[in-house]
């Protein structure tokens, strides 16, 4: 029979530091993924953070395949053609040990892979598992769509992406809301590295995130984003699903928009379009986080929905996620028993830290925030209006214009209403 | 019977994308993949393998990261696979490369001799077709080239049908021979989760130069005397048409045919 300790269904970041870990203490672990190899699946052209992955493999960025460092995130509030915008520079962040790199997920998940396969995991490419097999309660394997495709575990550890149909068959959560997803599209836009350098400002091989709020998702609730790589700028935007369908507007004419921006437009004209991805992100929050363990289970990263939406983190969580189910099934492996009691600590652990306290913090935000659009299409132009009014030279003094800011600000509503409706976003984030 | 399979890793055809300046292949715009051809040269190795017993081994030349490929072959049933991976083979051209695959099966021939070598009939990222026919002749084995078909083996002899414009030939061959194979010599299989995990595991055998003791002037970019003047589709031939009887008939209509043309 075919026997392991741990079967991971999903070669993802979440499922590749849960096998990284189980392997390096000598644990038989089998990874299933469903793509050509890790990566191939992968549409995240993101943001990799330095301290989860390097928490897995010290100093990683001297080997793995990563493009630039980030140096500078940048906010914009866009309007039709204006925009306010702040952000953070550092070039402590340019050196190691650094803050967080834009990767390709395609080359980097391969890479990682890699690094598991030499700790001694096994992976199994383009294998489809379609459902746990449970046995008296507890889950003790998966079927695949392979011939004598049933592999047996200790445990199964779902790392199986936004969808989990596997968590979905075994009851943990029912299928995703459109409020409780968003879809993300992007492209890839080739361009010389000199030319990025000098268009965002940056040294060589330096990087700098744009994220972008208001006109440039058409006030729908969601963000855009703008990162740099080596020779590719990344450029998509992401909106909540349910509004997505709302208005009506196609996911590519809401890029081709964002493109066409006149303030957008400078940062990636004359690059060719090489590559474009559309993927659901969970988006539902704390609330949307399913039961994590069962008995012989434990669901991880995207699976579990963590993603940190505000703040547009996900690969760190599932890395984070990834270990900490991998650390639990160690110590329910020298006991040797596998139900929910023994798999507990990883949901303990993952409450007690970042993972769940950050998705807690926000756990109103977004669903404040899509109740009422006013916060994206009322005071998100306000920002501008105000920056607009505050630095015109009209001659009108400036007393004048700091009363006429706020009467703009507040006047579209309502004054009560609007200091209540801040009062109470600023509470959901607090 | 020993059947050997050479097999080379391409960019996935459908995908890639060529330099609009170079006019090359962008190698990195497309996942690598094993040839399409060698596929079925693989999956038709084993099917005669699961006929008349004996071992398949698949060999190829390439970097590191064609271990991949020979994994998958070994997934689809392969019994070995070695991957001939050497600094001295970068920028082999089509007849370096031959040299060198033909020195890996010379190797492999010394522990277990070999019966039959299959190889797709071209590359899809070159297209040239010349490397099976290159092996063929320093194997010193008889080729047949556009295999659609194995008909028989049997006392030594294979028949097969070689694909051609408008039909197909019956052509009977000697062992040890070389074919080279259209895809539908077979049809492609779905590995079972037990046939995964053996190829999950497996060591792929690595040989460089030393190891089969191969001469590096023939190797390499000094080794290829290969340049690429201008890439063009051939224009297609014209005229011809296929003999149908036995070889007394279709010499007879032959002589006739020629002879009409010189009256």
């Amino acid at each position: 029979m075919n026997k392991y300790d741990v079967i991971i269904v999903g070669a993802g970041v979440a499922g590749l530091s849960a096998a990284y870990v189980l392997a390096k203490a000598g644990v038989n672990v089998v990874v299933l993924e469903r793509g050509l190899n890790p990566g191939s699946k992968n549409v995240m052209g993101g943001v990799l953070y330095r301290q989860m992955m390097e928490e897995l493999i010290p100093e990683f960025w001297k080997d793995a395949p990563l493009e630039r460092p980030i140096v500078e995130q940048r906010f914009w509030l866009m309007g039709k053609d204006a925009v306010t915008s702040g952000g953070y520079k550092d070039l402590e962040w340019s050196k190691p040990p650094y803050n967080n790199f834009t990767v390709f997920r395609g080359k980097f998940d391969a890479w990682f892979a890699s690094k598991c396969v030499e700790a001694g995991a096994l992976i199994i490419n383009e294998t489809v598992a379609v459902e746990c097999i449970v046995k008296e309660g507890k889950v003790v394997g998966v079927r695949t769509t392979r011939p004598d495709g049933d592999l047996y575990a200790n445990v199964v550890i779902l790392a199986d992406g936004v969808n989990s149909l596997l968590a979905r068959r075994l009851g943990f959560h029912k299928e995703w809301r459109p409020s409780q997803v968003a879809l993300a599209i992007m492209e890839q836009i080739k361009l010389p590295a000199l030319t990025i350098e000098e268009r965002f400002n940056v040294a060589s091989g330096q990087g700098v995130t744009i994220e972008l709020y208001g006109d440039a998702t058409l006030g729908m609730m969601g963000t855009a984003f703008i990162y740099t790589n080596k020779e590719h700028v990344s450029i998509g935007c992401g909106t909540l699903l349910s509004q997505l369908s709302q208005s009506k507007i196609t996911p590519y004419d809401l890029l081709d928009r964002l493109k066409q921006h006149p303030l957008v437009e400078p940062l990636i004209k004359g690059g060719e379009a090489v590559e474009y991805y559309a993927h659901l992100i969970p988006e539902g929050g704390y609330h949307s986080v399913p039961k994590l363990v069962g008995n012989g289970v434990m669901i991880i990263g995207d699976a579990a929905q963590l993603v940190n939406g505000i703040h547009r983190e996900g690969s760190n969580l599932a890395m984070t996620s990834g270990r900490l189910a991998a650390e639990a099934y160690l110590i329910a492996h020298r006991v040797g028993d596998f139900d929910e009691r023994m798999l507990s600590p990883y949901a303990v652990a993952i409450t007690e830290s970042y993972v769940i306290k950050d998705l807690k913090k926000y756990k109103n935000a977004t669903h404040i925030m899509e109740k009422n659009p006013a916060y994206f299409n009322t005071y998100l132009p306000a920002v501008n209006e105000a920056a607009k009014e505050f630095l015109s030279v009209d001659g009108r003094p400036k007393r004048s214009k700091q009363w006429l800011i706020l009467k703009r600000f507040f006047g579209h509503r309502g004054w009560f209403r609007s200091l209540w409706e801040i009062i109470k976003l600023g509470r959901s984030m607090k | 019977m020993h059947i050997v399979v050479c097999i080379k890793q391409v960019p996935d055809a459908a995908q890639v994308k060529i330099d609009p300046i170079t006019n090359t292949l962008d190698r990195s715009s497309a996942p690598a993949i094993l040839n399409p051809y060698d596929e079925h040269a693989v999956e038709a190795a084993i099917a005669i393998k699961k006929q008349f017993g004996g071992k398949v081994s698949v060999i190829s030349m390439g970097p590191m990261m064609a271990k991949d490929i020979i994994k998958k072959c070994i997934s689809m049933g392969a019994d070995a696979g070695y991957l001939l991976s050497d600094r001295s083979f970068a920028g082999s051209d089509t007849l370096a490369t031959s040299y060198i695959l033909t020195m890996g099966i010379k190797k492999i021939m010394e522990a277990d001799p070999v019966d039959l070598v299959l190889c797709g009939k071209q590359a899809v990222d070159g297209d040239t077709a010349q490397v099976g026919p290159g092996i063929a002749r320093r194997l010193n084995f008889p080729v047949l080239t556009y295999v659609q078909k194995v008909e028989s083996i049997e006392a030594g002899t294979i028949i097969v049908q070689r694909k051609m414009d408008n039909g197909y030939e019956i052509v009977s061959c000697p062992l040890p021979c070389l074919l080279t194979v259209e895809k539908d010599i077979s049809e492609l299989g779905y590995a079972s989760l037990p046939e995964m995990i053996r190829a999950a595991k497996y060591d792929v055998i690595t040989w460089g130069v030393n190891i089969i003791a191969a001469d590096t002037t023939k190797m390499g970019l000094k080794g290829s005397p290969t340049s690429v003047r201008k890439i063009f589709a051939p224009e297609e031939r014209v005229g011809g048409e296929p003999l149908e009887g036995d070889i007394k008939t279709v010499t007879g209509i032959l002589v006739s045919k020629v002879m009409e043309k010189l009256s």
